[in-house]
């Protein structure tokens, strides 16, 4: 207790965000954040802001690569004038090839990708929120689910997962790509949360098979079932989110 | 030679990812990343063989985003100045955050959005920031620092608690 005073320094608080403290030293720490919420806050944005970093920008990642992004497409060992030759005839090779293959090669992300990584981007963004975490709860969910199903233009549902182990909390209205998507909250007896994204246009092949992404920290099951898509994410293990992702599929065609 | 080369492309990813997120601009990144390839192509004698290629990597990217914006005249503002102040722009209350991390970002001085991202999504440690930045490590945690804090009144989380909104 006659420690209340110590102050950890700053360069230590951002390793501590960072994961780059030691078992011991990150104890003692998160003793000091109980006793400094102020603190703790700050620290949490912190974290927050290396989630969503890494939730906007992994999928870069997988982008396909440029047409002609390569240190080999460089021209080599010529003559000066040579080289100038070479510089300008790839010049004008590139601009014609980027000229007949304008729309082939920028990459479109496929719709069902586009949305899973706006599902996963929405859930790290508000399953953390403590005042907020739903625009309206379960208390008026019958509401909840005619709003919604109005404004995607689809009847949707809420799925009841109790099954497995996981309350509905409520939902939100959120800008897809295509439209209006609804996301649902859900939370279980630790306070882990999931998030169901629906979104409707969805082009469906009618294969309701599962698919998994993973984008940061958040897995993401994903399937298509009658135009309507949708998105599972949560930071559990991949086994235990497939379980929910089969549980909401039932819940959904019963 | 093509064993090198190999190794500059297995490093595209990655840059194309941290250049997105400096620039904030697909086709901008991008340039920055081809402009990158090709200096680390001229000079890759300068490269010593086990020497981290990424890091190498990532300071000619650093050194070539520099030069960008020196030429293209923004203002640039020596960060020693603990007195520097950025215009806080009024958050919007709706719609997604993520929008906002990235224009935050980019309203973020050169000098922090390059530490925090390099700690933040390279995931790099403080030391390799030091090295592939050229700085010395106690100017990269006080750089993460101020440039976090910045962050975080950027996307308006700061004023969040206070203004208790009840929709």
């Amino acid at each position: 207790m006659n420690n209340n005073d110590m102050q950890i320094p700053e360069h230590e608080l951002h390793a501590y965000v960072d994961g780059r403290l030691d078992a011991a030293r990150r104890a003692e720490v998160d003793a000091w954040l109980e006793r400094h919420p102020g603190a703790a806050e700050r620290l949490h944005a912190y974290r927050q802001q290396n989630d969503m970093m890494q939730a906007l920008f992994n999928p870069v990642l997988k982008e396909p690569i440029p047409l002609g992004m390569h240190p080999r497409a460089r021209p080599r060992h010529f003559p000066m004038p040579l080289r100038y030759a070479a510089m300008i005839s790839a010049m004008v090779i590139s601009g014609i090839l980027g000229w007949s293959l304008r729309g082939v090669e920028a990459p479109q992300q496929k719709p069902i990708m586009a949305m899973v990584n706006r599902a996963a981007l929405a859930h790290v963004v508000y399953t953390p929120e403590v005042l907020h975490p739903v625009e309206v709860s379960k208390e008026q969910e019958a509401q909840l689910v005619h709003w919604l199903s109005k404004r995607l233009g689809n009847n949707i549902r809420a799925p009841h997962l109790a099954g497995a182990g996981y309350e509905l909390m409520g939902g939100r209205l959120l800008p897809g790509n295509q439209g209006p998507v609804a996301q649902f909250m859900y939370q279980d007896g630790k306070g882990q949360r999931l998030t169901l994204y629906i979104s409707s246009k969805m082009a469906g092949k009618g294969e309701a098979s599962f698919r998994f992404a993973q984008e940061g920290k958040v897995g993401v099951f994903y399937w298509v079932d009658e135009d309507l898509g949708y998105a599972l994410s949560g930071e559990i293990a991949k086994p235990d989110l497939l379980k929910v992702a089969n549980n909401v599929y039932q819940e959904l065609n019963k | 030679m093509s064993e090198m080369n190999s190794s500059i492309a297995e490093q595209i990813p990655r840059l194309r990812r941290y250049a997105r997120a400096l620039t904030g601009d697909r086709n901008r990144a991008d340039d920055l990343v081809q402009d990158t390839l090709e200096r680390a192509w001229v000079k890759q004698h300068l490269w010593r063989r086990g020497s981290d290629l990424r890091a190498w990597m990532f300071s000619i990217m650093h050194n070539t985003f520099i030069n960008q914006v020196r030429k293209s005249q923004l203002p640039m503002v020596e960060m020693d100045d603990d007195a520097l102040e950025v215009p806080v722009r009024a958050t919007q209350e709706d719609g997604l955050h993520m929008r906002d991390l990235v224009s935050a970002l980019v309203e973020l001085p050169v000098e922090y959005r390059e530490v925090v991202l390099l700690v933040g999504l390279e995931q790099m440690s403080y030391e390799e920031v030091a090295q592939v930045l050229g700085i010395p490590l106690g100017t990269v945690m006080s750089r993460l620092s101020r440039g976090r804090e910045r962050l975080r009144t950027l996307m308006g989380g700061e004023a969040a608690p206070m203004l208790r909104r009840v929709k």
